[in-house]
């Protein structure tokens, strides 16, 4: 078949079962979307800025576990998607982010609209192309999804310049990759898997430390059945939220710089850490040499270079986690006694019984936290909750029962403010079943507020609750612990109207500041099935605790601060 | 801090556009050393063997060399222990200078002179990089004029 770069483009989406896009058009990557145009085989969806496209199939992706596809023009266009991509790369979502370029014959001339585009995203994507010839599309387009989607996952960039959408060639696209250089590791080493089974029968205090690795290879099931026939608990990081269900009983919560008390303690005093797709992040350790002190470390990940980074693994292994945890099973099934570990889980059981995660509901304002345990009991797992970066994000970790994988859609490694809004506009047009749900801050939502006009045009009605504390609330948590409270230009007194903001992009919006209010906003945003701001006026002053001060030990929480 | 130790690495990877970039890349943003680093083609393959010469910590090192290896056109990274390592460098001088000082020196370094001209003459050695160290400081008092050297290759035994 000979057909056109542009025609490829489309083909390659087709063969790889693509069903919906985010993108920009622009001059560059007009031969493509001419191409959108006379199809109708997925859907595309024109979000207002090209960082927020790369939200959109980031959240697409995070929720429906599919790699997530994002078109967008050359120069400023690409320049605008380099937090997405960055965004991605951090937390390993499987994404095809295609560019235009300028024509062969004026790169490198300074043309119009011309960047160095896989010069920039070089160092942040798993891997880049840039196409100088369309006999070449059809492989690379097959690669790039494959290189997404397998070992660990992550952002994939292909940039073609505008000739070569143009130029006519052979398309070919094969069913099988073959990347000689490329070969990543699956099959945990049976040995080793042995050795660590081995550690953990002999343990006392064994935990179970759950990352995002595990959620990416829709691991969940087995790691809920391994956790539940050992009897050994668990904590999660941020990035593994609903690997277990909130009401397990062996799931003492999130550790790490905002964790529990109990769950801090719990990787305080373990004395066999079983890592599962964690990644040792400087947010969850705490202070590094004080990190599981007296524990020998399991550590398995489908990336070689996360083991031992950062902690010495004394049973590395290798491999995806799915596959080495139905190995593990088989292992353990015999050989575990689970009585051995009650009295861990009695230590653990009184940890919680001392300082369980709270917060209190002593002013006359609305506390955030309730609001978010509001939402759980209402929607609890019906609907897909994501958020932005700040304190709001840290209380919905804590506070929201997830109850599944995937459900919980957050930028982690990057801590991206605006990332919330286009996220839960990709998760609505990954999930339109379940209600969306975007937790964010009267900070992060100015950051990409004109994904108002892709939700209400496109009808993926989105629930934006805006935690309005008139603050950058968490910088403004810092600034009080560790500056003095010298506030320096974090607050956010000045404001838009939120209401007529929604509104004015044909949007609903809501202002409440009582819990009756609240429920009364909530109930009618569901009802409606609307775009729907909810502007809650909540306490100007709330602290997100426990703490652990950056650079100290998890044992050493800061675990209450009033501040009037 | 863990003691830093000089180390050699040789890279094979696939010959194609900007691959040498994806390499000098990962060693800036991550704050990795180079102390050298040498690029050819390997003949009659697609291959091109880069050797690195860096130093740092031993997890350091292990750091460099898995992320080396994560990288997609990278077919091997071959840690070197046993090897045979050389390095050539080449030292131009006034003709005014002791030549015979200078070509003796030279042979005794595995080199010669290679090129003379009115003013200046070129010479070159090739030897293990801490003796063309030993080399280029000898030579000092025959007032070399410029001094270019070629970075390591290396070859396991
Ligand atoms: C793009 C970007 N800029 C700056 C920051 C630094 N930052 C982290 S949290 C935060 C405050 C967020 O404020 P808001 O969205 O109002 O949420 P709150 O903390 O009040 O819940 C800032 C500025 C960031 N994470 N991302």
């Amino acid at each position: 078949m000979q057909i056109s770069g542009a025609q490829m483009v489309i083909e390659a989406l087709i063969a790889e079962e693509v069903d919906t896009i985010f993108g920009y058009p622009g001059g560059a990557i007009m031969n493509v979307y001419d191409e959108i145009y006379k199809q109708n085989s997925f859907k595309h969806i024109l979000t207002r800025h090209e960082q927020a496209a790369v939200h959109a199939a980031e959240g697409y992706s995070k929720a429906s576990g599919k790699v997530g596809v994002a078109m967008i023009t050359s120069g400023p266009g690409f320049t605008n998607a380099v937090t997405g991509l960055a965004d991605a790369y951090m937390d390993s979502v499987p994404l095809v982010v295609i560019s235009g370029q300028v024509p062969m014959s004026l790169i490198g001339t300074d043309a119009f609209q011309e960047i160095d585009a896989v010069g920039i995203s070089r160092s942040c994507t798993k891997h880049n192309y840039l196409v100088t010839d369309a006999a070449d599309l059809p492989r690379v387009l097959k690669e790039a999804f494959y290189i997404a989607r397998t070992g660990r996952p992550g952002p994939v960039h292909v940039d073609i310049p505008k000739d070569v959408t143009a130029q006519i060639a052979k398309f070919d696209y094969s069913k099988e990759v073959d990347i000689e250089t490329y070969k990543p590791t699956t099959k945990g080493n049976t040995r080793q898997i042995k050795k660590a089974v081995d550690a953990i029968k002999n343990a006392k205090r064994p935990l179970f430390y759950l990352g995002g690795g595990i959620i990416n290879s829709n691991a969940s099931e087995e790691v809920r059945k391994l956790v539940k026939n050992t009897g050994i608990p668990a904590v999660e990081t941020f990035m593994a939220r609903g690997t277990l269900k909130y009401d397990d009983p062996l799931l003492i919560s999130m550790l790490g710089m905002h964790g529990s008390y109990a769950a801090n303690m719990a990787m305080s005093e373990t004395d066999l850490v079983i890592g599962l797709g964690a990644r040792f992040d400087d947010r969850v350790t705490g202070k590094l040499s004080e990190f599981a002190k007296g524990a020998k470390i399991i550590h398995v990940d489908i990336d070689p270079a996360s083991i031992s980074k950062l902690v010495n693994a004394d049973f590395p292994i290798v491999g995806d986690i799915k596959h080495v945890v139905k190995s593990m099973l088989d292992i353990a099934k015999t050989t575990i006694d689970k009585e051995r570990y009650t009295p861990w889980l009695d230590t653990i059981a009184n940890f919680n019984k001392l300082h369980p995660l709270s917060f209190k509901e002593d002013s006359e304002d609305l506390k955030p936290q309730w609001v978010i345990k509001r939402v759980g009991e209402t929607l609890g797992d019906n609907a897909n909750i994501s958020t932005d970066v700040g304190q709001h994000q840290m209380w919905t970790a804590q506070f929201y029962p997830f109850s599944r994988p995937r459900q919980f859609i957050s930028s982690g490694g990057l801590g991206t403010m605006g990332f919330g809004f286009p996220a839960a506009v990709g998760v609505k047009a990954a999930d339109p079943k379940r209600i969306s749900v975007n937790f964010t801050g009267d900070g992060s939502i100015l950051m990409n507020i004109q994904e108002l006009m892709t939700a209400v045009e496109q009808k993926l009605p989105v629930i934006n609750i805006i935690l309005n504390n008139n603050y950058l609330g968490m910088v403004r948590q810092w600034q009080t612990l560790f500056y003095n409270k010298r506030h320096s230009e974090t607050d956010l007194s000045m404001q838009p109207d939120f209401v007529k903001l929604a509104e004015a992009f044909g949007g609903v919006g809501y202002r409440v500041s009582t819990k009756e209010e609240f429920d009364a906003a909530l109930k009618d945003a569901i009802e409606k099935n609307v775009v729907a701001f909810i502007d809650v006026k909540v306490h100007r002053l709330e602290n997100v605790m426990p703490m652990v001060p950056s650079g100290g030990s998890l044992f050493n929480m800061m675990l209450e601060y009033k501040e009037k | 801090m863990e003691a830093a130790e000089r180390r050699v690495i040789s890279v094979i990877v696939i010959n194609e556009a900007s691959v040498l970039s994806r390499i000098t890349d990962l060693f800036s943003g991550r704050g990795y050393n180079i102390t050298s680093l040498t690029v050819a083609p390997i003949p009659e393959s697609r291959y091109s063997r880069l050797t690195i010469v860096t130093s740092g910590s031993v997890r350091v090192i292990e750091q460099i060399t898995k992320q080396l290896h994560k990288l997609i056109p990278v077919l091997k990274v071959i840690e070197h222990a046993d090897l045979v390592e050389k390095e050539m460098a080449l030292v131009k001088f006034p003709i005014t200078e002791n030549l015979a000082d200078i070509s003796a020196l030279c042979s005794a370094y595995n080199g010669n002179i290679v090129n003379v001209s009115e003013e200046v003459i070129i010479t070159m050695v090739a030897d293990e990089p801490k003796r063309v160290d030993y080399f280029l400081s000898a030579i000092k008092r025959f007032h070399p004029k410029e001094i270019v050297r070629s970075g390591a290759v290396a070859l396991e035994r």
